[in-house]
């Protein structure tokens, strides 16, 4: 069995060495002066994608429109910060919040219309409604200009969101490790372990006794709420929020960080937003105008060989070197 | 026997085909009935109304006393009712572990119990469902549905593809299960074993029970089972050769 396929096997039961690995190794990148800004995107990105594989790898729901809920997410933090509060636990709460209602709103559209093409219709519809919603109120989010001027208070009142990032990185990190711990102790529960019998056979689970679609309807609604928490971090370690939030790209970027991590396992968003981030970030030092077509080349490979075979496969080619 | 199961007068099937046509029977508690009938009389179709996955057009189905008939697959369990399905519906992307802890409920079936009929689940408990042998799939189906602690568990043809000697340890623990006062339906299309295990048995025709008797008599009646099944040899003992 591949890591990946062990992990996923014993989520409910003890942490895999790996495990303690990739999150000291986390903890540790807080050390890496200079790269914060960058390791900070890929957390939030990793939160992301993770509340994308909660839905797609757990409950197999496809999305194309995951970005509605961080864009909500996004919006709902910086409003609250220019209003109401600048405090940021509030605002990423409220946030929260806000995306897990709209997820619960729009939750049975994706439930009742069960196949994939519709599922991929509707979700897209909703992130176009959200975006052109964000845009035609723009007395409230800033329209095409984007939310300016947001400030957020020091976290715990101590610590000051600093231009290096590093107190952003830390702040997006613990948040990620929150939710990770949530997410890992749901999927491993009895209440996981259902979800992926519905993705196996939904018939077959409901006759077995699994509430079909109200399952389906609470994970949407946390997987909203991942993704809002999400978009709170980016509004506000960036202090700025606009349209950009909740386009179609951001969904498209979810998936694709799946692709590279695989899904169903938890850790794929978090893997596949590092190698995305750092992909994205050395192919566009090496070619600043071709990077996206190195990234769509790797893209390709990745789902036509198997993810699982290119390790398998420089493997080998390094036996025989 | 207190009674358990009611079906009256139902009619059900897929979309606008009705497979199942006015039928009726009962079951008491602990009371094992088989299901026979050739291929495509509705043996299935029945199993799956009682389990709620098919589109009703008349009659009810009502258990201790409730009428279920309008209550969705899930809730239906919850009041009683456990299903092992032909495909047996393992789910493969979950340990033998987990496919039996997934929907566990509460009563005397835990997985221990489990474990003490088909110790075989205990020896696998880490694989993946899809791992697992057609013997140990069938055992897993099984075992799931305990977990559910139904009052009533439907056998949708259990010994399908299974070696005879797997066949008499399924038969051995589905009579412990009888003895634990757990009723069963047992839908098969070959008599042999299944009116060993049971007490009454009905044969289907295009969706009409056409024979109901006592499975001991059932047994010995040749002429029905070669007018209504066509192979009367099959409630021989295995190895004997038809008179």
């Amino acid at each position: 069995m591949t890591t990946a396929a062990q992990v996923r096997a014993a989520l409910s039961r003890r942490w895999h060495p790996a495990e303690w690995l990739f999150w000291a190794a986390a903890a540790g990148s807080l050390l890496l002066s200079g790269h914060h800004l960058l390791l900070t995107e890929i957390a939030i990105l990793a939160l992301f994608a993770l509340s994308l594989d909660l839905i797609l790898g757990f409950a197999g729901i496809v999305s194309l429109g995951h970005g509605a809920f961080f864009g909500l997410g996004a919006y709902v933090a910086g409003i609250v910060a220019l209003r109401w509060t600048a405090e940021p636990l509030s605002g990423l709460a409220i946030a929260t919040a806000a995306s897990a209602a709209l997820g619960l709103l729009t939750a049975p559209l994706l439930v009742r219309r069960a196949t994939d093409l519709s599922r991929l219709m509707v979700t897209l519809g909703i992130a176009m409604l959200v975006v052109e919603g964000a845009n035609r109120l723009s007395w409230l989010t800033g329209g095409a200009d984007g939310l300016q001027g947001i400030l957020i208070d020091p976290l715990l009142g101590r610590f000051e969101f600093d231009l290096a990032g590093r107190t952003g990185h830390a702040y997006a990190l613990a948040v990620l490790a929150v939710l990770f711990l949530i997410a890992r102790w749901l999927m491993g529960s009895g209440f996981g372990l259902s979800l992926q019998a519905i993705r196996d056979n939904p018939l077959r689970a409901q006759a077995i006794g699994i509430p079909v679609e109200r399952r389906l309807v609470a994970v949407c609604t946390l997987a909203a709420a991942y993704a809002g928490a999400a978009g709170a971090l980016i509004a506000q370690t960036t202090m700025f929020v606009s349209l950009d939030a909740a386009a179609l790209h951001r969904s498209a970027e979810a998936l694709i960080v799946l692709v590279l991590g695989g899904t169903g396992w938890l850790y794929g968003g978090l893997v596949g937003a590092l190698a995305f981030k750092l992909l994205q970030d050395a192919l566009s030092a090496l070619t600043p105008h071709y990077w996206q077509f190195w990234m769509g080349l790797i893209l390709v490979a990745v789902v036509l060989v198997g993810r699982d075979r290119i390790p398998a496969g420089l493997d080998r080619l390094r036996g025989r070197g | 026997m207190a009674e358990l199961l009611r079906v009256t007068a139902l009619s059900a099937g897929y979309g606008d085909l009705r497979v199942i046509r006015d039928l009726s029977l009962s079951l008491a508690r602990a009371e094992a009935l088989a299901v026979l009938g050739r291929n495509g009389v509705g043996k299935t179709t029945l199993v799956e109304s009682l389990v709620g996955l098919t589109r009703r057009f008349a009659g009810t189905v009502a258990l201790d006393g409730r009428d279920i008939s309008a209550r969705p697959p899930e809730a239906r369990v919850r009041a009683g009712i456990g299903w092992v399905p032909q495909s047996r519906g393992i789910f493969r992307s979950l340990t033998v572990r987990q496919n039996l802890t997934a929907t566990a409920r509460p009563g005397p079936w835990t997985l221990d119990r489990v474990h003490e009929m088909f110790p075989r689940l205990a020896e696998r408990g880490g694989h993946m469902g899809d791992q697992l042998s057609g013997g140990e799939q069938q055992m897993l189906a099984i075992g799931r549905a305990m977990m559910l602690n139904p009052s009533v568990l439907l056998l949708d043809e259990p010994t399908e593809g299974l070696a005879p000697v797997i066949v008499d340890r399924l038969f051995a623990a589905l009579g412990q299960l009888r003895q634990e006062g757990v009723a069963l339906i047992v839908v098969e299309q070959h008599a042999r074993g299944v009116l060993d295990l049971t007490d009454r048995a009905v044969i289907l025709d295009r969706g009409r029970i056409v024979h109901e008797a006592p499975s001991a008599e059932l047994r010995h009646d040749t002429a029905a089972l070669e007018a209504h099944l066509g192979v009367a040899s099959a409630v021989l003992p295995r190895g004997a050769a038809a008179p």
